[in-house]
């Protein structure tokens, strides 16, 4: 039963990626402008242009191109950047040094503070403190992450100069150096994630306070927080968990914003720059990473679901 | 009648307040938001000018009156198109699997998946790229982002009607797919529909200013609360009204979204009320 | 532990390495693509790399004035035509190997090859013969004399480069200059270091860091923060004055060579009409747009020239505002409910302000302008290369661009034989005088013509630590030169 499950949904999960690696080359295809024309800014050299073309091997055609690039792909090779003129696999390669840190950090962040949030004010339901800390988690939510970053800088940077106002020295300029410069961004991403993160936490624990075997603890004797803290927890940080996993892949790419403000060398102000500047190997490259690593995240958390439940594997409900 | 919960009436009233203020727009604002005069720039929240003026001299109240109305109406059309399209598409798949193969059902579900899969801020810089930045495109790009949220929520809505009794009469007495979708189904999903939207339209506030702040989204001199806040930056040392406002705009539009959504949600949800298994319409 | 012994020797060897002072940090609002100044057009790159890590025969100093390089001094012949420039001896580049007049060859032949990528091939064009005498001797021979070819081998696409190196220098730029290339993290910041075996002598600094900052907010705290050292193309002419009151910052507004126009369609209705682009010169009130859009740190200007230049003949008083007479003029033409067209704008924020501005002039006679805000790539497509649109604001930086008027296929589509002769002219003449008396000309005929609207000199807004000194205050052409730059002792 699991051997037809498992066949099935790596059938279905190659022919999503194949899909998906069609429709970002298409997508990407469609730009207008290129990026020869580009290098040559305001300087009118239609010849020179044309030899930056022939270079990076814009030439060719539509087919030849798309399976040069899946082909490179599967082997490791991204290509090379038209814009830096260096493998774009070593540009991610720095790049995610510093977006996956820096995502880490955030997602560590919100967790951190949604938990502890999440579970008072699922003990309290109803009460005074439980309030606040929902109309906390709906402003949290609301804050759009670029403006917060703002507050943060003029607080934390310009008046109190705690912090640098951005840059990144890059790791070997020593761990904590690092962790200080990614510190205000980490804060700004992790706002409203922690806001989301504490309402779904409260919810799902109040779910699971719900069922039979929090019951039956607590007929044994249990208290209702010994209850939840013993039995209940795991399950209710299971919505938690396969939210924080999407986010990850979600934090990648969204950090654009945050990562303008800050000056930092991430992947998202990477991807920003290269469509502004039509460096369409790099877009190409970092928009299918970030698709496969949801679509390969997905796989896994439902390949555990049907280990775990086996009524899924019947493929019904989500 | 229920009791309607607070968070209900205080959300209720903030969303109507900036309705009410978007409108109003159409017709007046205290000052005309196309007028430039350098001469009254930087003028700081007063009197003549209750949330004072840009570096343009303009008024910054009119501006953020203007920039409600099209946050509102972008955010309100995406996710008209995301229920336009995604609720039917989400029914059809539904009833695929409980009528059919559950063919169609999977490649739909698939093709959900996939758009989840795209990282949304990027795609709608792309597509604005392509397309060009204006307030349709950032329409078509929220909205794209929004068909699989309500194909996924219809489709496991209907699902989980489909094996009702009544259902089951129905289709039993000959009723087609199509019908039994729109007769008997959507009517008991629309309450999970209306609640759902009210947290997509605040989330898709949330990516107009996004977008409008990256330059993408309403163009000059349509104001536009993103915009205004890239702006503002530089300027926030000597004239921190500009930032304050706009972004308090953006986070009052949300927060009362969201508190009428989870009002909604308490007064509708079929765990806390039980009134609606009797309202059911057969 | 070999590196704390390493670290200990050399600090007791090279006590420099101790003092924080010998160090710059600079910011730097765009990332060059890649480093190789020759290989695409990037003022990015000369903004990195000029007079740093490379230099050319001969070069631009801040005044816009022409200096000895490599080349210490040149006989020219009676006709103009040829050029004998003596070089430099015992020159090396980073790389060890000699300099020498074979690599001044290889240099203008690599550029003005046919697969070359060098965006100012016509610098090269006109050259005829290049003759290498003996390894520090060269004659360069041109189709015929030229007052601009010495000025023009002074830019950055025209340095020498090492025919070893010369490949890889988009990426690892070897050159003759007083700063060696050490890193590149991309995004983030390049580094270099001084040139222990540079020819022209020792210089100050010891390490450079260009650090790039894009966003304008990054900018100012950055700078309030002292992170960087100097910044010398500020971005926020808006907040500006925050360090003028500063008594730890020194602001000094210079001039650039970008002269800030509203690019007009020549070839598309209704701007091929000059009543319609008199018109709109009368509608335009320049001080409002410097005020509004760069807060009162620009120059105006009245045609397409530089205010500091030698050559310039002031013609901001031949359309001055005057609403009256442009609402005449419009009905002269034809026009007299208005009209609407488009405004694309390129990012610069300059653009976009002035862009504002200029629809609200023009709105008050009845031009409607929609306004179109995109990205580089897609302004260089559409405006640039396809010529599809009415209107534009844009800065054009390259020092002496006038003759860009004499391109009928530039995207002015100005296509008149009276200024192309002037230019032609210019371009044959051999006598200071008459270069001189024909640039006027040339100014007079397109602010006459009303070709584009000439709004404002594009100024540059350097701020840097008080004690910084040797930083250039113009920018004739976008360099930032180095060699003389010292921080000075705090009294």
């Amino acid at each position: 039963m699991m051997g037809a499950y498992l066949f099935k949904r790596t059938l279905s999960l190659i022919i999503t990626l194949i899909v998906a690696s069609i429709v970002i080359f298409i997508m990407i295809e469609v730009v207008p402008g290129d990026p020869a024309a580009f290098m040559m800014g305001l300087s009118d050299n239609t010849e020179a242009a044309n030899a930056v073309r022939t270079e990076l091997g814009l030439d060719a055609s539509a087919w030849q191109r798309y399976f040069t690039w899946i082909f490179g792909m599967t082997s490791g090779d991204f290509g090379i950047s038209y814009t830096y003129r260096i493998p774009v696999s070593e540009l991610i390669g720095q790049r995610l040094l510093v977006s996956v840190p820096l995502t880490l950090y955030s997602l560590i962040l919100s967790t951190m503070i949604a938990i502890p949030v999440g579970i008072i004010a699922a003990s309290r339901r109803g009460s005074f403190v439980d309030t606040v800390l929902m109309g906390l988690a709906q402003v949290g939510v609301a804050v759009p992450n670029f403006w917060f970053a703002i507050i943060l800088v003029l607080f934390f940077s310009t008046s109190l100069g705690w912090f640098s106002a951005g840059g990144f020295l890059g790791w070997d300029a020593g761990f904590f150096q690092g962790l200080k410069a990614l510190t205000l961004p980490a804060i700004s991403l992790a706002l409203p994630q922690a806001a989301i993160l504490s309402r779904i936490m409260r919810s799902s624990i109040l779910d699971v306070m719900d069922e039979d075997y929090i019951r039956t603890a607590r007929a044994k004797g249990l208290s209702k927080n010994q209850a939840l803290i013993d039995h209940g927890l795991r399950n209710a940080m299971i919505p938690v968990l396969t939210i924080l996993g999407l986010q990850f892949s979600f934090l990648l790419a969204g950090g654009i914003i945050i990562e303008s403000i800050f000056s930092l060398p991430g992947l998202g102000r990477l991807v920003f720059q290269s469509i502004a500047q039509r460096d369409l190997i790099v877009v190409k490259s970092i928009v299918t990473l970030l698709v496969f690593a949801v679509v390969m995240i997905t796989f896994f958390v439902d390949m555990c679901y049907a280990l775990v439940d086996p009524r899924l594997r019947e493929g019904a409900q989500k | 009648m229920t009791k309607f919960p607070i968070s209900l009436w205080v959300g209720l009233l903030m969303t109507i307040l900036f309705v009410m203020a978007a409108a109003v727009s159409f017709f007046w604002t205290p000052y005309d938001v196309r007028e430039l005069d350098i001469a009254s720039r930087f003028i700081a929240p007063s009197f003549s000018h209750l949330f004072g003026t840009d570096h343009f001299g303009r008024d910054i109240f009119s501006m953020i009156m203007v920039g409600a109305r099209n946050a509102i109406g972008v955010s309100l059309l995406a996710v008209g198109i995301g229920i336009m399209i995604g609720v039917p598409l989400g029914l059809w798949a539904a009833a695929t699997r409980t009528y059919g193969g559950g063919f169609i059902d999977e490649i739909l579900m698939r093709t959900n998946d996939l758009i989840f899969a795209f990282p949304s801020l990027l795609m709608a810089i792309l597509i604005t790229a392509v397309f060009g930045p204006s307030a349709i495109n950032a329409i078509i790009a929220i909205g794209i982002f929004n068909i699989p949220v309500f194909a996924r929520i219809s489709r496991g809505a209907a699902l989980s009607l489909s094996s009702k009794e009544y259902i089951m009469a129905a289709r039993v007495s000959g009723k087609g797919m199509v019908r039994i979708s729109y007769e008997h189904i959507l009517p008991n999903i629309l309450n999970l529909l209306i609640v759902q939207a009210t947290i997509q339209f605040s989330i898709a506030i949330i990516a107009e200013a996004s977008l409008s702040y990256v330059g993408l989204g309403s163009q000059p001199p349509d104001p536009s609360l993103g915009r205004m806040l890239n702006e503002a930056q530089t300027m926030i040392f000597f004239a921190p009204w500009l930032v304050y406002f706009p972004g308090g705009a953006i986070i009052s539009m949300v927060v009362g979204l969201n508190l009428m959504g989870d009002g909604l949600r308490d007064l509708l949800d079929p765990k806390t009320n039980k009134a609606k298994e009797e309202d059911v319409v057969a | 532990m070999i590196r704390l012994i390493i670290i200990i020797l050399s600090v007791i060897f090279y006590p420099n390495l101790l003092s924080a002072q010998n160090k710059i940090t600079i910011g730097l609002q765009m990332e060059p693509p890649n480093l190789d100044p020759t290989a695409g057009a990037a003022s990015d790159i000369d903004e990195v790399v000029y007079g740093n890590i490379f230099e050319g025969l001969v070069r631009i100093d801040q005044y816009g004035k022409i200096q000895s390089g490599l080349a210490l001094s040149w006989d020219i012949s009676k006709d103009g035509r040829s050029y004998v420039f003596h070089l430099a001896e015992g020159v090396k580049f980073h790389d060890g190997t000699d300099f020498d007049a074979y690599d001044v060859k290889f240099s203008f032949n690599r550029a003005r090859a046919k697969n070359s990528t060098n965006a100012k091939k016509y610098i090269f064009k006109p050259i005829v013969m290049i003759d290498v005498f003996d390894s520090f001797t060269i004659m360069i021979t041109l189709d015929h004399a030229r007052s601009d070819f010495l000025f023009n081998i002074g830019l950055g696409d025209a340095v020498i480069v090492g025919e070893e190196s010369a490949a890889n220098n988009v990426y690892n730029p070897v050159g003759t200059g007083p700063f060696k290339f050490k890193r590149w993290i991309r995004g983030e910041r390049i580094e270099l270091i001084a040139n222990d075996q540079y020819w022209g002598g020792a210089v100050w600094l010891e390490r450079v860091t260009f650090k790039f900052i894009t966003d304008p907010l990054s900018a100012y705290t950055a700078m309030m923060a002292g992170d960087i050292d100097a910044f010398p193309n500020y971005p926020a002419p808006e907040n500006l004055f925050l360090f003028e009151i500063d008594p730890t910052f020194d602001v000094i507004v210079g001039l650039t060579a970008g002269e800030t126009i509203l690019s007009t369609n020549n070839k598309s209705a209704p701007f091929d009409n000059i009543l319609v682009r008199r018109a709109m010169a009368y509608a335009i009130n320049r001080q409002e747009i410097i005020d509004g859009a760069m807060f009162g740190n620009a120059v105006p200007i009245g045609s397409h020239f530089a205010p500091d230049h030698p050559y310039y003949v002031d013609l901001t008083a031949l359309y001055t505002q005057n609403l009256t007479k442009a609402r005449a003029l419009l009905k002269e033409a034809g026009y007299e409910q208005g009209f609407t067209a488009s405004l694309k704008l390129p990012p610069p924020i300059y653009a976009r302000r002035t862009g504002e501005l200029i629809a609200y002039q023009l709105a008050k006679i009845g031009i409607d302008l929609k306004i179109e805000n995109m990205e580089w790539a897609q302004w260089i497509d559409q405006v640039l290369r396809h010529k599809n649109y009415d209107l534009t604001i844009v800065s054009h930086v390259e020092p002496m661009d006038i003759v860009i008027y004499a391109n009928p296929n530039y995207y002015f589509g100005y296509d008149n034989k009276d200024f192309q002769k002037i230019i032609d002219d210019i371009d044959h003449s051999n006598d200071k005088a008459q270069t001189e008396k024909l640039y006027q000309e040339a100014q007079r005929k397109i602010a006459d013509d009303a070709v584009n609207g000439y709004l404002f000199q594009l100024g540059k807004y350097g701020v840097w630590k008080k004690n910084l000194m040797g930083m250039w205050r113009n920018y004739p052409i976008r360099a930032n030169v180095l060699r003389d730059v010292y921080f000075a002792e705090a009294q």
